[in-house]
């Protein structure tokens, strides 16, 4: 799919600058959104009748440890009328508060809830945030970059690393 | 163990109401592996479904980070585990996208019959267990009978029944063996027949059509918003097929009709799937007549092993490419690649994200079993009692070495 034949500008000019055009990526065309402005423009991709956004793939949370900004959610968009694919990308700080997609397409619940579990990534507005794999009272978050793979040492996992304790490096 | 906890009492008219939490499951047959639901109930009527997965989670993206690229195949079989073939495939597509390769021709005929196959093989065991959870038990004795079949076939193509892992970047691990043709050929016909049988025994059962029909409802638009992909979504009306609209392998050089059925029931969602096997088996056919000869690995020594085994006793060169090759892998340039393929449950993508080296920077699973799940949560289907949750689960057809990764 090229950009070339996205009608994308139309959408993007509200958002003076904010919202970058990214199509080095070979795949599909990708957007760099600011968190601020990700509902809106999820809302305005989903219902403008030239692109039809209506149908969310996938959320992926990535850790970009030791770099900043830390996190970033990338959205996999598909337009099941057109057949297109986008890519939106949202940076996070550390700690990461992201806005809610639901309101805009019910999927995102359960991949808000992984990346939540996953990276600790807060999502506001979210109904129902809680861990989705691990067990609730389970601490850290395994997908992090700084989580050992093979977990921290405890009763049940002897082979484990052991804890750092705060403050000692 | 299922145990019911009273949270309401209250005294009416006609007498005493409960309100009562079930748990069903993790341990229950109609959940297909270890799935708890938590039910929250008026006697037999059913308010609020809450799932609770991550029973099976085994980390597979965390140890994606740390495999490389070869060493993950068999990861990516343990996902969907009845139909490893297209695991397999999905995660070669997105590794090729980012390193620019394509496999060779006939290695990408091998590939899409090998995803047919194994289509059929998932989709059997869901045309009988849907039906063995309504109560209808001899239907799966059937199915797993001829399931048989696609198992042997992939024992005499790969070696193994189940986690083939088959599939290398750039090509598949070695050429079909001798006799294989003919075999899957004969498969397609027995298996055609068999189909057939499916439909008296199962289509014309009023017992098992009062249990599917008209019960679990999705309209397109919510099945779209709830990101049901694959058969479910078909079932839904919606005329969509990966497979199709953006072919990948050599899909855009077969000819098949995309299934699509317009009530979204969980009669729907089965039938989709029946008739999804016979146009696997139209795919493999014609993939077997138009099959060219030809290498099944890409010639690049940096990438794959040598076609030509001898090489490795006569040739130094080989032998430096294989042992590094062996031993750390191969480089894969930076960069990102979303991949889609049709999976059998639905769309299967695989995000890769690259820093260079031999090992993803991170690699995610957009399983379908997983998204597909999570629309018995919501309040968009027709869901009234108990018995009714066991059909929309099998119809459905989640598999939770998927959902849970």
């Amino acid at each position: 799919m090229v950009a070339g034949d996205m009608p994308l500008a139309a959408v993007l000019q509200p958002y003076d600058q904010r919202v970058s055009l990214d199509q080095g990526a070979a795949d599909m065309p990708c957007l760099l959104v600011p968190p601020d402005d990700l509902v809106a423009l999820c809302t305005q991709l989903r219902d403008d009748p030239s692109l039809r956004f209506d149908f969310l793939s996938d959320i992926c949370a990535v850790d970009i440890f030791p770099k900043t900004p830390r996190f970033m959610l990338v959205y996999h968009l598909f337009s099941v009328t057109h057949k297109w694919r986008l890519r939106l990308k949202c940076c996070l700080d550390d700690p990461a508060i992201a806005p809610t997609v639901i309101p805009v397409w019910t999927t995102a619940n359960w991949h808000e809830r992984e990346a939540y579990d996953m990276y600790g990534i807060h999502f506001d507005g979210h109904p129902d945030l809680r861990r989705i794999y691990m067990w609730d009272g389970f601490d850290g978050y395994p997908m992090r970059r700084d989580f050992p793979l093979r977990g921290y040492k405890d009763d049940y996992n002897p082979l484990g690393v052991e804890p750092v304790a705060e403050g000692s490096e | 163990m299922t145990e019911a906890t009273v949270i309401n009492e209250v005294t009416t008219d006609t007498g005493l109401s409960r309100e009562v939490l079930l748990n069903l499951g993790p341990q229950h047959p109609s959940t297909h592996g270890v799935l708890r639901l938590l039910l929250q109930m008026d006697g037999e009527i059913i308010e609020r479904v809450e799932p609770h997965i991550g029973l099976l989670h085994r980390g597979t993206e965390k140890l994606f980070e740390s495999f490389t690229y070869t060493q993950i195949f068999p990861l990516t079989d343990r996902l969907d585990y009845l139909c490893p073939p297209s695991n397999n495939l999905g995660y070669a597509l997105a590794v090729e996208g980012l390193l620019g390769i394509e496999a060779p021709e006939r290695a990408q005929y091998i590939r899409v019959i090998m995803a047919e196959l194994s289509r059929i093989s998932g989709h059997l065991l869901i045309t009988g267990a849907l039906p063995m959870d309504v109560g209808a038990m001899t239907s799966l004795l059937y199915t797993m009978r001829d399931r048989e079949m696609v198992m042997d076939l992939m024992e005499m193509i790969t070696g193994v029944r189940m986690h083939t892992s088959f599939c290398r970047v750039g090509g598949v691990r070695e050429d079909l063996p001798e006799g294989a043709e003919a075999r899957i050929l004969e498969f397609c016909d027995i298996f055609a027949a068999r189909i057939s049988d499916y439909e008296t025994l199962l289509d014309n059962n009023r017992i098992f059509l009062a249990r599917v029909e008209n019960i679990g409802n999705i309209t397109g638009e919510d099945a779209i918003a709830l990101g049901l992909s694959g058969p479910n979504l078909r079932a839904s009306g919606v005329d969509w097929d990966i497979r199709r609209d953006e072919p990948y392998e050599i899909y855009g050089q077969v000819e098949f009709d995309v299934i699509v059925r317009q009530d979204g029931d969980c009669y729907d969602r089965w039938k989709c799937r029946v008739d999804e096997m016979r146009e696997s088996l139209r795919i493999i056919r014609q993939c077997i007549g138009q099959m060219p000869k030809g290498d099944v690995l890409v010639d690049d020594p940096k990438i794959a092993f040598p076609v030509d085994k001898d090489l490795l006793s006569h040739s130094m060169e080989t032998h430096i490419h294989h042992f590094l090759l062996s031993a750390n892998g191969f480089k894969v340039p930076a960069g990102e690649f979303y991949s889609a393929i049709e999976a059998p449950k639905g769309e299967l993508g695989y995000y890769l994200i690259s820093d260079g080296s031999e090992k993803p920077f991170r690699l995610k699973v957009r399983s379908p079993s997983f998204v597909n799940l999570q629309s018995l949560t919501e309040r968009t289907t027709n869901i009234k009692y108990l018995a009714d949750v066991i059909a929309m689960l099998g119809s459905l057809d989640p598999v939770m070495g998927e959902v849970d990764k």
